[in-house]
């Protein structure tokens, strides 16, 4: 079927909803139970009295969401006005005199409480959100004291599964259209809407389609009862029990801030805080649900040394000086050039920054990679003009040169999609194939697997007026006509099958732009702070190249190595032919992570010794010579690094089962086992050396951290005045209400700001210049040779599914149900081509390798590639790419 | 089942009187329940692709009216009024001997009413959204069967083809 409809995502907004919400920056003075307030004209009232310490109750607004006025219940009195107002659907205007305590109030929510009670049963004992309901705490404050009604109740079969993930229970529903709001308006996933009318309106999806968002856990969240809840957290702790911490999420690169809640020493819950700059409140299932895998019996309690063979358990101790007399014993045969570290990109920045000082400082090597030929080079990373997220809201245009965002960055595909849909931010889309981000686009450019350069040289010169022939050409020049602002380029690996020189080139074409900006689209988890802080050959911590910090980290750390070092790619193949004799696997396997696996089996074949440090037997840890078990994320305080370059804090809620050390524990112990005492004995005093050492780092020490809200972003120097102290607004709220994060509490020290709540100080911080120049990506690579199309081959593009192989999906129940097998993408034209069907299984072949997998028409898919998952489990995508090769070509033949 | 290529073609002609397609769900939806008789799944997963929705949207829609019948419903739906008027004049007599009489039938849907708005001739029905009345079972029942063999003109299930309508 075809159609020219333009689909409802693209829709300007305000021809969905009505109400208007646009506070501007003139204020008008309002008087809210006889206090006086300025308020900025157009804002809510409901949001205004809050702000100024009146909460009027709701259940149907939210913060983050638009207003509906569906549940009544924020009635107030306002003089000159006939009748009762609902406040959230109400702007201030000047003079206004608002009353919302009076009788006629008061008696008006007594009467929507009643309403609201008529139906929703009085189970609240066994209803996950008994003891934080705003329906129980409302009825408490505002209500009358009883029913009159005593007919029977409305009755549904309940709970209803609506997904994996979500149970409905349509009894308890008050009808607030909280989760069809943010399902439609926030995640762009509208799968669930009410249904019925009257007495019988109910949440419905479409018949048994089930209601799949990767966003779905936020309408648990918001639900102001217990009709939403979340499978994974039923009946498993109430409220009262959770004990929580402020953290941040560890499932991307993002880094959410939640609130880690736990009952009995057991991870239960993660809730969304709202943290204005990065996720606004918002978190996707899998860093939501990610939990169990902490608590996991595949957990590694006790580090392993390999004895005649076989990994036995063993202590500490005799596990570390295992691992030294190792990399001791390499040092003697090899030289420092016989050893290579791995992987860091889902560590903290403590453990990634004593890695990098124990390999460069210590052992001297520079083989050192935390990318693992599935990022982008360190080179562009760290020395292009960095964009914060922020920067979306305003920017004059958003490119995409990255993967699918709503698989591998969530709650950045949010943000983008917020810029560009609600906020009319023009969104440039150059892609292989269409994700989730293309319906949101203005402009969409597709180009062969390989090749974008072409596609983005349009984008560059559109973006400086110069329209071209083409079409989208004169859409992005349309759409940007006169608009001010930062150009944002999102960039990260399109598809690993293709080698990254090709989107570092397409890169290098907009960096003429003015105003340009990038914004890595990098995805694990501290992939930056391990960038950051030196896992990556060339650099040293803290931005800066080898040559540029060589004295400054030779008077900080006594040596550095000599040379540029071997990147993952290089590492392996050193590796596979002896030349680096010993591999220290930090947080990485190699074999489901390196995106040309049959090179990585090569590697750890042949490699004499294999440290891995790793939580889980994964399959490099199965044939390494040393297991070191660290500890994870909710068991230790630490810090990350988002994609921004915000330096956040992660805070420790349980403590780790078994015998595992802190992370950043095990390459300072290793450095003393090899005559380099760190002598480090907390991890403030890690944060702290970073900040004296790291250029980047520059004043981000542990007292700031500690006290800045939203973190800080890197280098601090040209982000001093974004950080934020105290608190914004009110108090924290429950859980179904926007949680605002909150700065650890400082006894002592005194450069901490006021106690007091006030609006969100923004005091001068202290910002060092870097004591060494940091790095700058000044060279655009020449573009690079790509091999023309061949008519008989199809080419292959790779990503990320969110819920691929990874450890945290796998080990953790409620997720590892939502992986799907892999399959081979094909468009409907060349599938007929092939003369195959879906379900059909055929031998994928390419100069690397061959595997066989089952067939999956893919509208997304454009005619002449092939799509495979790179990360799901089993043999797959890492089975056909070289590392080194510029595309992967492939051929498909049927097996019978 | 569902909509047919004339249908398309006459949906695309209805999207495009509106700004926004989204304002052609409830006329997409009558056009799908007047070729089949009612609004099936098929129906609403086109209607929802035709107007770049999702069907859980359209389902939102289509099941707040009453009018649109998701099971499959007779050629003919007679709406018999028990609302006060009509009540005190009969209405639920005629409304359970037409419910009965036409129980097994195929091409006659009774359904129960609230006030159509037709009191002086109570007790009301209504065949196709057209009305009549008063009439005992009988009456009614013939009627019914003028429809049934075309002495009488039904309009469609949805009541009419008001799409058709010039602007």
């Amino acid at each position: 079927m075809t159609t020219n409809a333009v689909p409802m995502s693209q829709w300007p907004s305000e021809h969905r909803y009505t109400i208007p919400v646009a506070p501007g920056p003139e204020t008008v003075t309002v008087t809210i139970d006889g206090r006086a307030a300025q308020i900025p004209r157009g804002e809510l009232l409901i949001k205004a009295a809050q702000d100024h310490g009146t909460y009027i109750p709701r259940f149907c607004w939210h913060e983050r969401l638009k207003p509906v006025g569906m549940c009544r219940m924020c009635l107030v009195e306002i003089e000159g006005m006939r009748g009762l107002q609902i406040s959230c659907a109400t702007p201030v205007a000047d003079g206004m005199v608002v009353h919302t305590t009076s009788d006629a109030v008061t008696t008006a929510q007594d009467g929507i409480l009643e309403f609201l009670l008529i139906n929703h049963p009085l189970d609240c004992p066994v209803c996950d959100r008994g003891g934080e309901c705003p329906l129980q705490d409302q009825t408490l404050a505002f209500g009358p004291g009883e029913s009159r009604f005593v007919e029977e109740k409305r009755h549904f079969e309940k709970p209803v599964p609506i997904s994996d993930l979500v149970m409905l229970d349509r009894e308890r529903c008050i009808q607030c259209g909280r989760c069809t709001r943010f399902a439609d308006e926030v995640a762009g996933d509208p799968l669930i809407d009410f249904g019925g009318r009257g007495g019988s309106t109910e949440v419905i999806t479409y018949l048994d389609e089930p209601f799949h968002s990767s966003f779905s856990g936020n309408t648990v969240q918001i639900c102001p009862v217990g009709a939403l809840t979340a499978r994974p957290y039923r009946f498993r702790a109430r409220p009262w029990d959770l004990a929580s911490t402020e953290t941040s999420c560890g499932a991307c690169a993002v880094a959410c801030r939640g609130s880690l809640e736990s009952t009995s020493n057991r991870l239960v819950r993660l809730l969304g805080v709202d943290s204005e700059p990065v996720n606004q409140g918002w978190l996707c299932d899998k860093g939501r649900y990610g939990l169990d895998w902490v608590h996991s019996d595949a957990r590694l309690r006790q580090p392993m040394v390999r004895r005649a063979g076989e990994l036995v358990e063993s202590s500490w101790p005799d596990a570390l000086d295992a691992a030294a007399a190792a990399i001791r014993n390499t040092l003697d045969t090899h030289g420092p050039n016989g050893i290579a570290v791995l992987g860091g990109s889902r560590g903290v920045n403590e453990d990634a920054y004593l890695w990098a000082r124990l390999a460069k400082g210590v052992l001297g090597t520079d083989h050192v990679d935390a990318q693992l030929g599935d990022g982008l080079p360190a080179d562009v990373v760290l020395g292009m003009p960095r964009a914060t997220i922020p920067d979306l809201d305003r920017a004059k245009a958003i490119v995409l040169l990255a993967p699918d965002l709503k698989e591998e960055l969530p709650v950045l595909y949010l943000r983008v999609r917020r810029a560009a849909h609600d906020l009319g931010v023009p969104l440039v889309d150059v892609a292989v194939r269409d994700h989730g981000l293309t319906p949101y686009a203005t402009a969409v450019l597709r180009h062969a697997p390989g090749d974008p350069g072409a596609a983005a040289g349009v984008v560059a010169d559109a973006l400086v007026g110069r329209p071209g022939r083409t079409k989208v050409g004169k859409a992005i020049v349309d759409a940007t006509d006169g608009r001010d602002g930062p150009v944002v380029v999102i960039l990260g690996r399109t598809s690993v099958a293709e080698h990254p020189d090709a989107i570092v080139h397409a890169a290098s074409r907009l960096t003429g732009l003015p105003q340009v900006r990038f914004l890595s689209a990098l995805a694990n988890p501290n992939v930056h702070g391990a960038l950051d802080l030196g896992l990556t050959p060339g650099f040293l911590p803290g931005r800066v190249s080898l040559d540029a910090g060589r004295d400054h980290f030779t008077k900080a750390w006594g040596a550095v190595p000599d040379a540029v070092g071997r990147d993952a790619a290089g590492i392996l193949r050193a590796a596979a032919t002896g030349e680096i004799a010993a591999l220290v696997l930090v947080g990485c396997d190699p074999l489901a992570e390196c995106p040309d696996r049959n090179l990585a089996r090569a590697a750890l074949e042949q490699a004499d010794t294999v440290i891995a440090v790793s939580a889980f037997m994964d399959t490099a840890a199965f044939g390494a010579t040393v297991v070191l078990p660290p500890t994870v994320w909710g068991e230790q305080s630490a810090t990350t690094t988002n994609l921004e370059g915000r330096v956040v804090r992660l805070g420790r809620r349980v403590t780790p089962d078994g015998s595992t050390l802190e992370s950043w524990r095990i390459p300072a112990e290793l450095a003393a086992r090899l005559g380099s005492d760190f002598d480090l004995e907390t991890v403030d005093e890690v944060q702290d050396e970073i900040a004296r050492v790291a250029p980047a780092f520059a004043g981000v020490d542990a007292s700031l951290l500690r006290r800045a809200r939203d973190g800080v972003v890197l280098p601090l120097a040209d982000h001093a005045d974004e950080v934020t102290f105290g608190r914004a607004g009110a108090g924290p709220g429950p859980s179904w209400e926007p949680i605002l994060p909150v700065p650890e509490v400082v006894g002592d020290d005194d450069r901490s700001p006021s106690t007091s709540a006030s609006d969100s100080p923004s005091a001068a911080v202290p910002a060092p210049t870097p004591p060494v120049p940091l790095h700058r990506w000044d060279a655009p690579p020449d573009a690079p040779s790509v091999p023309p199309l061949d008519a008989y081959a199809l080419r292959l593009v790779a990503g990320h599914a969110l819920y691929g192989a990874d450890a945290i999906v796998a080990a953790t129940p409620a997720l590892a149900s939502l992986t799907h097998e892999p399959t081979l993408g094909l468009n409907a034209r060349d599938r007929d081509r092939l003369g195959v069907h879906d379900g059909d299984r055929v031998r994928i072949t390419t100069a690397r390798g061959s595997v066989d997998l089952a067939v999956r028409t893919d509208a997304q898919t454009p005619p002449g590639t092939a799509w495979i998952v790179a990360n799901a489990a089993g043999p797959g995508a890492p089975d056909l790419i070289d590392l080194t090769s510029p595309v992967t070509e492939l051929r498909v033949e049927t097996i019978s | 089942m569902g909509l047919t290529d004339a249908d398309q073609r006459r949906a695309q002609q209805i999207i495009d009187r509106y700004p926004y397609p989204k304002s052609a769900v409830l006329p997409l939806l009558h056009l799908a329940q007047d070729r089949d008789g009612w609004v099936s799944p098929e129906a609403m997963e086109q209607i929802a692709e035709l107007l770049g929705l999702t069907p859980a949207l359209v389902l939102g829609t289509c099941s707040f009216y009453t009018m649109f019948k998701r099971e499959p419903a007779g050629a003919l739906v007679v709406s018999v009024c028990t609302n006060l008027s009509c009540m005190v004049n009969g209405g639920f007599d005629l409304f359970d001997q037409l419910r009965s009489r036409y129980q097994e039938s195929s091409d006659v849907s009774v359904e129960e009413v609230e006030c159509i708005a037709h009191c002086d001739h109570a007790p009301a029905f209504q065949v196709n959204y057209d009305f009549h009345g008063p009439a005992d079972a009988h009456g009614a029942a013939d009627v019914i069967e003028q429809y049934l063999d075309g002495r009488l003109a039904a309009r469609t299930i949805s009541g009419t083809a008001r799409q058709e309508v010039p602007r």
